[in-house]
């Protein structure tokens, strides 16, 4: 047993962590960056998801395939090599399959090196646990990323552009709220979602003290 | 000349890092809640941007024409390097500084301006003073970003804000009406 090993949970239990009760963006505010900048349309948001759970799922991967053979000492190196290399990995697949989405994602695609997410995950959860659990961690977290930015640039672009998925919503006389495509709009949107959430939260506290 | 100052203002106020780029967000909400550490985060955040820009550079012209494809792995394993060297070299000649910053200073390392810069730098074929123009910029709007924050953060530290606005939600809505009036100097003209 390694020190400061998760407890034992079932695969199921693994996976569904991060979709929910510690969702990453919604909850842990990890990778906040790639969550504001990439969520102006669905498209964008769902490419970056599904790049993250690839990149996730890889790395978990490999640094529980190698956990007994990294050192302490250069750990943190290691785990970022691992990660650098599957980036360039799904940066090459989309850029080849999906050319104007990745020009759209700009370097916001290599920019996923730097989401804290995937260093806190090899840290926290890949290095301590044998492989099965942590290729399911990956995939909740990449698919509680996903949702969340799928939520969010559904929002931002319904909103915004008054369209989803590049198809028109509401017919041509409808006035866009560009505000909500721009910058502010993405903390604003975000911002907006997480009072409602907090909201939610406190009222059905309120409920149950009230029926204690 | 006017090319050099064109950059300066553009990543200082109207392509700011933080507020219109998003870049470096997790330092933004993460080290905000005193103004004392916002702004010394800020100032070696724009040192280690500096020391990126060289090495960026370096690479750029000397190694990475033959293997475009390391061009992620090679910025990454420098940029940890870099930012464990800085890290030696203020603990050895300044260690009240170092106290100061505490966990701070490795954690530049996923710091995504640090990476962020070194792939504009890239993308838009800076020569090395206009990357280094481009780097204390940067690292100026970054300061600034962050101070802003922490100073509004600090006042609503004793005002009565509702019990569902204590956490997340509030500070991003500021971020959104901080991020608004950057945007109003995008009259100004964007990136050339």
């Amino acid at each position: 047993m390694v020190p400061g090993a998760p407890p034992p949970a079932t695969v199921i239990a693994d996976m569904w962590r991060g979709i929910g009760r510690e969702n990453p963006v919604l909850v842990q505010f990890l990778g906040m960056c790639p969550t504001m900048a990439v969520t102006n349309t669905l498209a964008n948001g769902i490419a970056m998801g599904a790049a993250t759970t690839f990149v996730l799922v890889g790395s978990g991967l490999f640094v529980s395939l190698f956990r007994k053979y990294i050192a302490h000492e250069v750990r943190i190196t290691s785990y970022i090599l691992i990660i650098a290399t599957f980036v360039t990995l799904a940066d090459m697949i989309l850029a080849a399959t999906f050319p104007a989405i990745s020009k759209a994602l700009g370097p916001f695609m290599p920019l996923i090196v730097a989401n804290c997410l995937l260093l806190g995950r090899a840290e926290a959860f890949a290095a301590k646990v044998a492989v099965h659990r942590a290729v399911a961690d990956g995939l909740g977290m990449g698919l509680g990323f996903t949702l969340s930015l799928s939520l969010l640039s559904a929002l931002r672009e319904t909103l915004g552009h008054g369209s989803l998925l590049g198809h028109p919503l509401f017919g041509p006389r409808f006035e866009p709220w560009v505000f909500m495509v721009m910058p502010p709009g993405g903390f604003f949107a975000l911002g907006v979602a997480l009072l409602a959430l907090a909201w939610i939260v406190e009222l059905r506290r309120r409920r149950v003290r009230a029926v204690a | 000349m006017s090319n050099l100052a064109w950059i300066f203002v553009s990543t200082l106020l109207v392509n700011n890092f933080t507020l219109v780029m998003f870049l470096g967000l997790c330092s933004f909400f993460g080290v905000t809640a005193k103004i004392e550490t916002a702004w010394r985060l800020g100032l070696a955040n724009t040192f280690v941007l500096l020391l990126t820009a060289i090495f960026a550079w370096l690479l750029n012209t000397f190694v990475l024409g033959a293997a475009p494809y390391l061009r992620i792995v090679a910025f990454i394993v420098v940029i940890a390097s870099a930012v464990q060297f800085v890290e030696m070299a203020v603990r050895k000649y300044l260690p009240v500084l170092f106290r100061q910053l505490g966990i701070y200073l490795p954690l530049i390392t996923t710091n995504c301006a640090i990476l962020g810069l070194a792939l504009f730098q890239t993308s838009r074929h800076y020569t090395l003073i206009e990357g280094l123009v481009f780097a204390i910029g940067a690292g100026l709007g970054l300061t600034l970003a962050l101070s802003l924050m922490a100073s509004i953060r600090e006042r609503i530290e004793v005002a009565d804000v509702p019990r569902i606005a204590r956490r997340m939600g509030l500070v991003l809505v500021i971020a959104s009406s901080l991020s608004m009036a950057f945007m109003g100097f995008a009259g100004m003209g964007s990136a050339p």
